[in-house]
């Protein structure tokens, strides 16, 4: 190939087939329209860059970062979950073909395949063609794993109920329970109707989540209580209007008490 | 004076041709987004390591709340996510980077790929650049336990199950992780921790610098 001021280049604007010394060259000697990397390239990188940061701010502040209840181990219903960049690993461990039996396959077979591949792939394409029609099969694999890793995350993904995970696994600050009062017309509604799942002291269980520091209205909760929502199925009260009423209020007055 | 002071340290230790070996490289035509719009894919890499810098800044101010033990981690965790001024954006600065740094050095090792900028004589670099993509997977894996929460913990159980499963060593390695082959509690947190703050960015630093030091002596791949 020739370039420039009669040179020849290796695939490379810098390095030339003929010369092999490292000592850099004069600016003049460079093909095309080169920029000085200090300071006139920097300053433009330097500006994409705040442009970046400017960005990556306004979305953290847009978004607070998750922070779940704390750790519990008997917590037996809970149903772990990876990292979104983990997913693809997590959703090929439950095809048949990868576990069980076969776990090996799915934990280092595969993954290895695939990861020792993308190690070893200059010298498993070590052909002289850069261009991606040049060299079709290294092309195609990584389009497969791509496609694969993708569609595997998404899998993954579309089957786990992101809303629901959030309202059931609210941080409690522990040693703040709130105090029951046990003597409020609406408490014995709540055991009879709502401790089995919601806890003793409304700290939410494997199967509810936490009463305290819910923002619904009286009309709000009235309505869940009856209608349920989310994973909560509709008919679990089962009192008069009364009754509801009492409920309604000793929750709200928990919720007030905590605040 | 500052110039004074520049001359006073360079009469003695000759420190100009060290950054003068980084500042003077020419910027060739094909990488400059100014003259080819399509040359940003090449901004990956240096994004990558622009989220680098974040979360090694943004961690350091985290370890200046968080307590790596039980009793203590989530409890830190919260308050600062509470209570401390701006330590919601600065978890959040942690938590998110710990994502897009996933997202660009995606994106960078594709753009190498399909360029076939891997091959001859950028071998060394592009498994140099493999190892770094592990390390911060390694990274990800380990810090995801450190807030001590549900999702932490059950997440942390199960990859330590699929680390149990490995042939042969699968005990030695689970014990080596959790700190005890059977139980996920106060070892496995300290692990994590010393994991996620000393030995992979070690290893993360060594290897940036080899990858840089690399980059420069070959320079960026002509084009295509």
């Amino acid at each position: 190939m020739q370039r420039g001021k009669g040179m020849r280049f290796v695939g490379d604007s810098r390095i030339s087939a003929d010369k092999t010394s490292q000592v850099p060259k004069d600016y003049s000697e460079y093909p095309g329209r080169t920029e000085a990397f200090w300071p006139n390239f920097l300053l433009k990188e330097w500006l994409v860059g705040a442009v970046f940061l400017v960005g990556f701010l306004t979305a953290t502040v847009v978004a607070p970062p998750p922070l779940e209840g704390i750790a519990d181990p008997t917590a037996a219903g809970y149903i772990p979950l990876p990292d979104w960049y983990f997913l693809f690993l997590y959703q090929l461990l439950k095809y048949q073909f990868a576990s069980g039996d076969y776990v090996l396959i799915g934990i280092l077979v595969i993954p290895g395949l695939a990861f020792g591949a993308l190690f070893l792939a200059p010298f498993l394409d070590n052909g002289p063609g850069r261009r991606p029609p040049q060299r079709p099969i290294a092309v195609s694999m990584m389009l497969l794993a791509l496609i694969a890793t993708i569609w595997l995350t998404y899998e993954s993904a579309a089957a786990v109920d992101w809303e629901a995970r959030k309202e059931m696994n609210k941080p409690i600050p522990p040693g703040e329970t709130v105090e029951i009062d046990t003597s409020h017309p609406g408490y014995a509604h709540y055991e009879a109707n709502c401790l089995a799942c919601h806890g003793e002291s409304m700290e939410g269980t494997a199967a509810g989540p936490t009463l305290i520091g819910i923002e619904y209205s009286a009309e709000e909760i009235a309505d869940i209580a009856v209608n349920g929502t989310g994973n909560m199925p509709p008919g679990l009260f089962t009192g008069s209007d009364e009754e509801l009423e009492e409920l309604v209020d000793f929750i709200l007055s928990v919720n007030e008490g905590g605040e | 004076m500052i110039q004074k002071i520049y001359d006073w340290i360079d009469d003695r230790v000759d420190i100009t041709p060290i950054w003068r070996d980084i500042a003077d490289h020419e910027v060739p035509e094909h990488v400059n987004p100014a003259y080819h719009f399509s040359a940003f894919v090449y901004c990956f890499g240096g994004l990558t390591f622009f989220v680098v810098v974040i979360q090694v800044l943004s961690g350091m101010f985290l370890t200046m709340y968080y307590v790596p033990d039980i009793e203590n981690a989530w409890r830190s965790v919260y308050y600062l996510q509470t209570q401390v001024a701006h330590g919601q954006i600065v978890r959040g600065m942690h938590h998110w980077g710990a994502s897009v740094v996933i997202v660009m050095l995606l994106l960078h090792t594709l753009r190498v790929f399909f360029q076939g900028a891997y091959k001859k004589p950028r071998e060394l670099n592009w498994m140099i650049g493999v190892l770094l993509f592990f390390v911060m997977l390694g990274l990800g894996f380990t810090g995801y336990l450190l807030p001590w929460d549900n999702k932490a913990y059950f997440a942390t159980q199960v990859g330590l199950q699929i680390a149990e499963q490995v042939p042969f060593i699968g005990e030695h390695l689970l014990t080596l992780l959790a700190g005890d082959p059977n139980i996920v509690g106060a070892q496995t947190l300290t692990r994590f921790f010393a994991i996620h703050v000393f030995f992979l960015p070690a290893a993360l630093f060594a290897l940036l610098a080899v990858h840089f030091i690399l980059i420069r002596r070959q320079g960026i791949s002509g084009p295509l």
